[in-house]
């Protein structure tokens, strides 16, 4: 495997490095440049040493940690419900996409199947906080080119959203709505028909989105053929998601995973782009935006009436065993491995969340580009730093 | 003459200031400049008291006195555009015969004070910053001189009052009810001009020196509260300066139409005029810099060398051409 994605990292840094044949003659002196653990488009505290000759990458060493949480730790001092207030804080964007997978892997172990009913609203959640989340996204691309009005807007539309999810689970940003056995609380009056308005308005954000940045010359000439990831490099480094839909392996975990969440009852479509570009990359995750909007307008249709509770014990108390559960998030495969000894809290939880592994490819996919390209390749590779730094 | 000297550039500054706040603020949605006074009227004093308040801060190892000095190049530079600029018959501080050739010169004068903050801020970040404006500079500066002497041809003057004169004394083609604004016969000229005057003033899709996502803010990074402030209303100042040269090369000065240009009263209605227009450039820069992402260095480069050189060479001669033949 390191021999093939060597030589094909070369070649693409032949290609790069046409117009700056320049350098080969020019002896230059080199320089180390520190982007972050405080620059803006890192999102957070994420740094990298980058060793630049003029305006060209050499190499880049990427240092994560800086606000490492235990999370992993901390849930063995936790019973099962206080542990979904904590996954929900990993990835802060997409959080009710962080909770579900967890007490899915828990119900799993204790042979409880949520009603119906439950299954199809946490869908529609989960959802709806992939849209919050990759609004952002949407937008945030543009603010890392140098378009600051797109991330307004995705401000503005995302908005809508968490008024939903808000009006549904009483918490914005961190829910924490799920329970073993179903849910807290049934949907509010007209709540369906809100979120149906709203989703109208993501699909026109998403046209917005269109014609603003990615129909516009500088964005392509930007993104097109930027930051390339063949699809055997990216799945070698662990890729998922959108991240490795745009380099054309068709993989999407709603679709081919097993949960008992409802996404095979409607109608839909994964995305996925042939070049493995940053531009790729954008362009499915636009197009999954709009998927998602009309998967929920499917499912609003369908939802099945009934209990959203299904009968568990008052003290939850999960029988000795291992399970396996991960999800499509908003940033790709997303896992919890839970371990328990028969107690109120489970004894090992493994997190594997999306954007540690998404991101690892970075010194690979870095070296031999500019340094405005590394803004570019870090915010089409779109992570968030709290699903890195656990 | 005191209008010229202060009331021109403070008006322009302030009210367009608040004028393209506005503007901004409607075009993306923003809520925050909304908030103080009227419809967010007193944000700029706002601001003001803002920066004041902040602390005054030099950085271990900067060069003091270069960097102290910086903003105030970077601002004078705009200061001084605004003396060639007529705004009436009789309202022009200097009326000097090569005053396009001072404009232009002047205009170049605030990367000086770029790369001294570049420099004198020892900080990585800055000193990519202070060379890419330096290589963007020497890449546009070209094209905007070239894009000017099609307008120097055809006015056959290089005093700005002159040309002003001329475009409203002009006719196209036998039909004189709006002048001739250069606009119209040096189209491309007027294109290159808004591109390389686009450039000039480091605004997206230009921005590469301040690229606030790759080098945060680039030769400023290390500036704080007023001597910020100075950087920011260069940026605003200069804008305004260079859409004034382009109001009076392009779209006719202060002058009007079927005006007579020599009459008192124009000493007063001279100065909207021009400010209209003015304003009126303005919004089409930052316009565009509210809808386009960010070029890379080499592609910008590109752009100048293959294309804008070349396209306002052409125009040089076609313009030549057509003066000689007609």
């Amino acid at each position: 495997m390191t021999a093939i994605t060597d030589r094909q990292q070369l070649a693409y840094i032949a290609g790069q490095a046409a117009d700056a044949r320049v350098n080969v003659e020019v002896e230059t002196e080199g320089m180390t440049l520190n982007i972050g653990p405080q620059h803006p488009a890192t999102h957070g505290t994420l740094r990298i040493i980058a060793r630049l000759d003029g305006e060209q990458v050499v190499s880049v060493d990427p240092v994560m940690g800086y606000m490492h949480r235990g999370y992993e730790k901390l849930t063995e001092v936790r019973s099962y419900p206080q542990v979904t207030t904590l996954v929900n804080r990993i990835d802060w964007l997409g959080s009710f996409a962080n909770e579900v997978p967890f007490i899915l892997a828990a119900e799993k172990l204790m042979g409880v199947e949520a009603p119906p009913r439950a299954q199809w609203i946490r869908t529609v959640l989960f959802e709806l906080s992939r849209v919050a989340n990759v609004i952002l996204f949407l937008g945030d691309m543009g603010v890392q080119l140098g378009a600051l009005t797109p991330v307004f807007y995705a401000f503005r539309d995302r908005e809508h959203v968490l008024n939903q999810i808000e009006a549904a689970t009483g918490g914005r940003f961190h829910p924490n709505f799920d329970r073993i056995g179903g849910l807290k609380d049934d949907l509010p009056k007209g709540w369906i028909a809100e979120t149906r308005a709203v989703m109208v308005k993501v699909r026109s954000f998403c046209d917005e989105m269109e014609d603003l940045l990615m129909g516009s010359e500088i964005f392509e000439a930007r993104c097109r053929g930027v930051g390339v990831i063949p699809p055997d490099v990216g799945l070698a480094y662990g890729l998922s998601g959108a991240n490795i839909r745009a380099s054309g392996v068709d993989w999407d975990l709603r679709r081919d995973g097993d949960t008992p969440l409802v996404w095979n009852e409607v109608d839909w479509k994964v995305w996925t782009h042939p070049d493995g570009d940053s531009f790729a990359r954008y362009w499915v995750r636009l197009q999954e935006t709009r998927e998602a909007s009309k998967i929920v307008d499917q499912l609003l249709d369908g939802i099945p009436s009934g209990p959203i509770m299904a009968k568990v014990p008052r003290i939850i108390k999960v029988p000795e065993g291992e399970a396996w559960v991960s999800t499509e998030n908003p940033l790709g495969e997303m896992g919890y491995y839970v371990v328990s000894k028969g107690d109120t809290g489970p004894f090992r939880v493994k997190i594997r969340s999306a954007s540690f592994n998404n991101i690892s490819i970075l010194p690979w996919v870095l070296r031999g580009v500019y340094v405005p390209d590394i803004i570019t390749i870090m915010a089409s590779l779109y992570f968030i730093l709290g699903d890195i730094d656990r | 003459m005191l209008v010229v000297v202060v009331i021109v550039p403070t008006a322009a500054l302030i009210f367009g200031y608040v004028f393209l706040f506005k503007m901004m603020s409607h075009m993306q949605s923003r809520l925050g400049p909304m908030e103080a006074g009227p419809h967010g009227t007193l944000q700029l004093l706002a601001d003001g008291v803002k920066f004041l308040q902040k602390e005054d801060v030099f950085p271990d190892q900067a060069d003091r006195r270069v960097f102290a000095l910086a903003p105030l190049v970077v601002m004078m530079g705009t200061f001084l555009l605004f003396a060639v600029i007529p705004a009436g018959p009789d309202l022009v501080i200097e009326s000097l015969d090569t005053g396009v050739f001072f404009a232009l010169a002047a205009t170049s004068i605030s990367v000086i004070g770029v790369l001294m903050a570049g420099w004198a801020s020892a900080n990585k970040y800055s000193l990519l910053g202070g060379l890419r404006a330096a290589g963007q500079l020497i890449a546009y500066e070209l094209p905007l001189v070239f894009a000017v002497i099609g307008v120097v041809i055809q006015a056959g003057s290089l005093n700005l009052q002159t040309i002003v004169t001329a475009q409203a004394d002009g006719a196209i083609f036998g039909f004189d009810l709006v002048g001739l604004p250069y606009v119209v016969p040096q189209i491309i000229g007027f294109v290159i001009f808004m591109i390389a005057a686009q450039a000039e003033l480091t605004q997206t899709p230009f921005d590469m020196p301040v690229a606030e996502s790759e080098v945060v803010g680039g030769y400023h990074v290390e500036y704080t509260g007023f001597r910020f402030l100075f950087f920011f209303l260069a940026e605003f100042g200069t804008a305004f300066a260079l859409a004034a040269v382009g109001a009076t090369l392009f779209l006719g000065g202060w002058g009007l139409p079927n005006v007579d240009l020599d009459a008192g009263w124009m000493n007063l209605v001279g100065p909207a005029v021009l400010f209209a227009k003015i304003m009126l450039l303005a919004f089409i820069i930052f316009w565009v810099r509210f809808s386009y992402p960010r070029f890379r260095e080499d592609q910008l480069q590109k752009f100048a060398w293959k294309w804008l050189v070349q396209l306002a060479l052409l125009n040089i001669l076609l313009t030549g051409l057509f003066k000689v033949v007609f």
